[in-house]
């Protein structure tokens, strides 16, 4: 196993009951990359991705997440990485600095280190005249953007983006993904899910999932040439047709 | 230990910039302790009555006075025929009616014996049990002055005592209620919300996937509300205390700590709570349903568990509040050390343990 590679799963499996929400999944995802985790709604990303960043225990098969056991080290496992959920989780009754600070805290940065890492970051995000407001006044794109950089704030190997441009207009969008190649040029690998197959094509690579398992995996371009499609958006079609 | 402080400091901050429930920490028990403390009441006080005096004599007269001049009485009218009492009562002008017998004197010279008669206005039934008590308490008294100088052999003189409460002050028997309710709604309905709505907001997700613990998250939601639930504690003895002069008879630091194992059970509810309800509405109406209609109907906080129908006696005894309630009152009231409530404390130990393990291995099933 090379020491680029910093998730490797093999088999991966998480079964409710009787029903196989995920069925023996297996991929690598290199340090770096920006792979996109792809797949009709219920078709298991969500399980998988759980499993991933360790808040579900799969049932059988093994997963190494920035070299951690998911099994075994998954308090290890959230040291390393980062998450951002689809409902852009800050505290709205909160500031801009103190949500900041707050999540800075949780992963356990010294004082002096959050200090820095706010004003470096309002700076960046061009948030000065906002930073002690609450974030609850802040417009959505604002938000996804301050959730982004909170969820890399303690410089995470990895970071889990769960379906992160729902409901942002298409601008938004755009400076969104500015932001996630430039954490990917600075080393971080990113793991996104998402619906929109336009951003699909920003992806380095591309799996995408049918009922549990992953169906397709490859570079957006090879994808469109193995399925012969014009865009990603008919090669999953393709592929959810069956 | 930092992670900790972080955590708390934004707990507080949720807490004091929520304008509604900073309204219910605070305003609730300074607004119940006064409502309950002012307005309602199970006392008598200038009481207003009428006379139906058939036989106007010394005896007469001198009874009607004694009535008079205490101050649970104030004599309204007096009317004359038998038939003017209905109507009286059917004014609601006066509570009672006192119907002194033709020749009261004479009869109680010649024969030893009179009667009055005491008509009371039962639609209040408490009332009218104490107006009548009070009126026989006055008789009594006259007679026993009348008596004082003729020995009477073998004379039973039943003389109660009200002990720990002479006064039938109601505000005694509210405190202890009162302090029980704020507790239990604070400590269980404002965390269980509380931790809703970390999970409806998805930021729960975020901090389960942070390097905290469960266990760290659990407590630096609720500590914040123990340390509320304390001052809240605080507040209600010290109105009770200055404003309507309730005793705390015995110490005061027992009574502390065992507030504060009660706050805990409620907390362990709390979080069992919010384990099992998905919304904040969810979590509010099971605290309300479940907790707070128990408390105040079946803890013997207003009704007597005496005299409940036998099943309702049995569940009273899986309510954590009947026990504290039982606790409080030996200590305020009675001045009662920890050897006379130890059974109960144990008892109150041992649910707040059991509230807790439930909830932790809850809270564990949900994460899976």
């Amino acid at each position: 196993m090379s020491n680029s590679k910093v998730i490797q799963v093999e088999a991966l499996t998480k079964m409710f009951g009787d029903f196989t929400a995920v069925n023996a999944i297996t991929f690598d995802v290199e340090k770096g990359e920006i792979f996109g985790f792809l797949g009709a709604n219920g078709a298991g990303k969500t399980t998988a991705m759980k499993m991933l960043i360790g808040i579900s225990i799969p049932t059988s098969g093994a997963a190494k997440v920035a070299g951690f056991d998911v099994f075994t080290n998954a308090e290890d496992i959230k040291k390393n990485i980062g998450y951002m959920s689809q409902k852009f989780a800050l505290y709205d009754d909160l500031t801009v600095r103190e949500n900041i600070t707050f999540f800075g805290g949780i992963y356990g940065l010294s004082r002096k280190r959050i200090k820095e890492k706010s004003n470096a970051l309002i700076e960046e995000l061009g948030l000065e005249e906002v930073a002690n407001k609450l974030v609850g006044a802040l417009p959505l794109g604002w938000k996804q953007k301050l959730s982004f950089s909170v969820a890399l704030i303690h410089d995470p190997k990895i970071v889990f983006l769960d379906e992160p441009t729902g409901g942002v207009d298409p601008i938004t969008r755009r400076q969104f993904w500015e932001m996630i190649y430039k954490a990917a040029n600075q080393g971080t690998t990113v793991f996104v899910t998402t619906h929109y197959m336009d951003e699909a094509e920003y992806c380095d690579r591309v799996s995408i999932m049918v009922d549990g398992k992953i169906e397709a995996l490859d570079t957006p371009k090879n994808l469109k040439a193995q399925f012969n499609a014009a865009n990603m958006n008919d090669v999953f079609l393709k592929l959810a047709r069956g | 230990m930092n992670r900790f402080i972080g955590f708390v400091k934004k707990e507080f901050y949720h807490i004091f910039r929520d304008k509604r429930s900073l309204f219910i920490l605070f305003g609730m028990p300074i607004a119940q302790i006064l409502l309950f403390g002012f307005a309602i009441t199970n006392e008598i006080n200038n009481v207003d009555v009428a006379i139906l005096d058939h036989s106007k004599d010394a005896t007469t007269e001198e009874i009607i006075n004694k009535i008079a001049a205490s101050k649970y009485f104030n004599i309204n009218q007096i009317i004359e025929k038998e038939s003017d009492i209905e109507t009286v009562f059917k004014k609601g002008k006066v509570k009672a009616v006192l119907n002194f017998e033709k020749d009261f004197s004479k009869n109680l010279i010649k024969d030893h014996k009179a009667t009055i008669q005491i008509i009371t206005d039962a639609t209040d039934p408490n009332t009218a049990n104490t107006i009548s008590n009070f009126v026989n308490a006055i008789l009594q008294k006259y007679q026993k002055q009348l008596n004082e100088k003729i020995t009477i052999t073998y004379q039973i003189v039943p003389e109660s005592r009200m002990v720990y409460n002479p006064e039938l002050k109601s505000v005694y028997m509210f405190v202890p209620g009162v302090m029980t309710i704020i507790l239990m709604l604070v400590s269980a309905m404002m965390t269980s919300i509380s931790i809703t709505r970390e999970k409806e907001l998805g930021t729960m997700e975020i901090l389960l996937v942070s390097p905290l613990k469960p266990i760290q998250v659990i407590v630096g939601k609720v500590f914040p509300y123990i340390f509320l639930s304390i001052i809240n504690a605080i507040i209600i003895v010290v109105l009770s205390v200055f404003i309507f002069k309730m005793p705390v008879q015995g110490s005061l630091f027992l009574l502390a700590m065992v507030s504060i194992l009660f706050i805990i059970s409620a907390l362990a509810l709390g979080i069992l709570i919010s384990t099992i309800s998905a919304t904040q509405q969810t979590a509010m109406m099971i605290s309300l349903m479940g907790l707070m209609l128990p408390v105040i109907l079946l803890s013997g906080f207003i009704f007597p568990i005496s005299s409940m129908p036998i099943p309702l006696q049995i569940i009273s005894n899986i309510i954590p509040a009947k026990w504290f309630i039982i606790i409080i009152k030996g200590i305020m009231l009675k001045g009662v050390g920890i050897q006379f409530i130890w059974k109960e404390t144990l008892i109150l130990l041992g649910m707040t343990l059991f509230f807790m393990a439930l909830s932790v291995k809850k809270y564990k099933i949900r994460l899976e």
